[in-house]
């Protein structure tokens, strides 16, 4: 047994369990080293940086711990609409398996790339979206450049690239109820609308626990599209939990700063696996 | 076909097309030049493909793709190889033993899965530092070996607790002992899960940005992926050459998923479904 899971996890104490530990331990530091208690936790919460209120009547950037939030609001519902609606509509579609495969190449491309695709398509001259935009006579303009719509581009932009995710995962997820279960409610004249409430919306929660978590995980690590399209700017209106973690070690060289952010961030998909967790227990017993 | 039928499938591919646009877009700025690109890639009142563009990205003077891409391959091998090989080893230890530490373990494991890589730079950096690993691939290679570890692990048990023992179970009454029945007759069986593993951990390792971006500085070393951003200038984007280099970056993973289209889906699906 042992010979089994020893090098595995030898590798994960050192490498992953111990830096995790570090940097819980270096947010309560100052930078000689020295216990502050919370001090490091009140100065980033109360930092412009991650939460701004100003911003709420003057406009972006709102801090990046807003932008995640509002991530998350947009970004999330968008996706599992898109996705059931898609896995459903594309099941009595010739081709729907190629489509499928279109859908899906945004979550195989490196994010990096992902996030020079984001600015183009919203780019000035060779966006699609300008295009598009034209028809409503909206003038032509980088969307993803200007402070009041860069964080939304962005937001925008993810739901093109994840959207594959929830569509694959949702129709794996039709295939596995039963048949016989559609065909008894339209024996019983039922109509589809309530079919897809009754039947298959139940049918499909633990998927939906699934793609929610993975989701809800993406939205609070995304980092790489930023760093490209945008890198957080103009003037931090896209900026978010990642970045500003990267921005305090790498670039200012807090931190102590930074391990506060990290902690944050880590907490907040720790809260948001619970579910996951949950079945892992249910699995045992 | 009826009409309703007609108006799904419409819809569908209407959705096909919206979603490969910006594709195409990317694929229409890489090959056509500049001054045909003024009027917008969908214009084709001259068109005149040339690959100039993709010879930019890859001889590029500073960030030259060539050079990136076999750096991303050198990390990308082994970084997928080990933790494939070590934790299919752990998974198949923690489906088939029973041990005071195996629920603690899997909740390490699943917790693991939901940390952000930002909660373990500093710490990461200063121990690579410390072992004279900043700026090495061997650093590099480690980093990622340990963090693909917990989702490999936690894939492969689930495949090995759906697998029934009798074949074990046999060639241990043969009188085999467990190592041989591990490498012998449980290896040969999980090749389908460990092709499914490889395809999603070696896609994972060469689009990573963040571990590259803080621990491999050198300009010659750089990743691939490292060199999209310094492909783009700060005050003008030469779309042309920024394209080339996406669609080369990317056609890496999307040719492996191409390939391993079956055991890609079946990973990302094999974390739901059991």
């Amino acid at each position: 047994m042992a010979f089994f899971v020893i090098p595995a996890f030898a590798l994960v104490g050192i490498f992953v369990v111990y830096p995790v530990a570090r940097t819980v331990v270096l947010s309560f530091l100052d930078s000689d080293g020295k216990f502050v208690g919370l001090q490091n936790y009140i100065k980033v919460l109360s930092s412009r940086e991650i939460v701004n209120l100003e911003g709420l009547s003057r406009g972006f950037p709102l801090g990046a711990l807003v932008h995640n939030l509002l991530w998350i609001a947009i970004h999330l519902p968008l996706t599992l609409a898109l996705g059931l609606v898609l896995a459903v509509l594309l099941r009595n579609v010739r081709g729907g398996a190629v489509i499928k495969s279109i859908i899906f190449l945004g979550m195989v491309m490196p994010m990096i790339v992902g996030g020079v695709m984001i600015n183009f398509m919203f780019d000035r001259n060779l966006g699609i979206f300008n295009a598009f935009m034209e028809i409503f006579a909206i003038p032509a303009r980088s969307w993803t450049a200007y402070p009041d719509t860069a964080l939304l581009a962005l937001i925008f932009g993810s739901v093109w690239l994840w959207v594959g995710f929830s569509t694959v995962l949702y129709s794996a997820g039709l295939e596995t109820i039963p048949k016989d279960l559609y065909e008894a409610a339209q024996l019983d004249g039922a109509s589809a609308l309530k079919i897809f409430t009754k039947i298959t919306i139940p049918m499909l929660r633990p998927i939906t626990i699934v793609v929610v978590t993975m989701t809800l995980l993406w939205e609070l690590k995304v980092f790489d599209i930023v760093y490209v399209a945008t890198m957080g700017g103009p003037g931090g209106a896209s900026n978010v939990l990642a970045l500003q973690m990267y921005l305090y070690a790498f670039r200012a060289l807090d931190f102590n700063r930074s391990a506060v952010v990290a902690v944050l961030l880590t907490m907040s998909t720790l809260l948001v696996s619970l579910p996951l967790l949950r079945t892992l227990r249910d699995d045992q017993s | 076909m009826k009409p309703k039928a007609m108006l799904v499938s419409l819809l569908g591919w209407l959705v096909a097309l919206v979603w490969i646009l910006p594709f195409m877009g990317v694929f229409m700025t890489a090959i056509r030049p500049l001054d045909e690109l003024l009027n917008g890639w969908w214009n084709f009142q001259t068109f005149r493909p040339t690959i100039s563009n993709f010879s930019g990205a890859w001889n590029h003077p500073t960030a030259a793709l060539s050079r990136g891409m076999l750096n991303s391959l050198i990390v990308a091998v082994p970084a997928t190889l080990l933790p494939l090989f070590v934790a299919t080893m752990a998974g198949y230890g923690l489906s088939r033993y029973k041990f005071r530490l195996r629920t603690p373990l899997l909740a390490l494991v699943i917790i693991a899965l939901a940390l952000p890589q930002q909660t373990i730079a500093v710490p990461i950096f200063q121990m690579m530092n410390v072992l004279n690993l900043v700026d090495t691939y061997l650093g590099l290679i480690i980093v990622h070996t340990a963090w693909g570890i917990p989702w490999i692990a936690f894939f492969m048990r689930n495949f090995f607790t759906t697998i029934p023992k009798a074949m074990e179970e046999a060639a241990s009454i043969d009188g085999a002992s467990d190592i041989t029945i591990f490498f012998k007759v449980v290896l040969p069986l999980a090749m389908p899960a460990i092709g499914s593993a490889f395809a999603l951990q070696f896609t994972w390792v060469w689009s990573d940005f963040f571990l590259a971006l803080i621990l491999i500085y050198s300009p010659d070393k750089l990743l691939a992926t490292q060199r999209i951003p310094l492909m783009r200038g700060v005050y003008h984007v030469d779309w042309g050459l920024l394209s080339s280099a996406a669609i080369l970056v990317m056609a890496v993973p999307i040719v492996v998923y191409l390939i391993l289209q079956r055991y890609y889906i079946r990973g990302m699906v094999g974390w739901s479904l059991k």
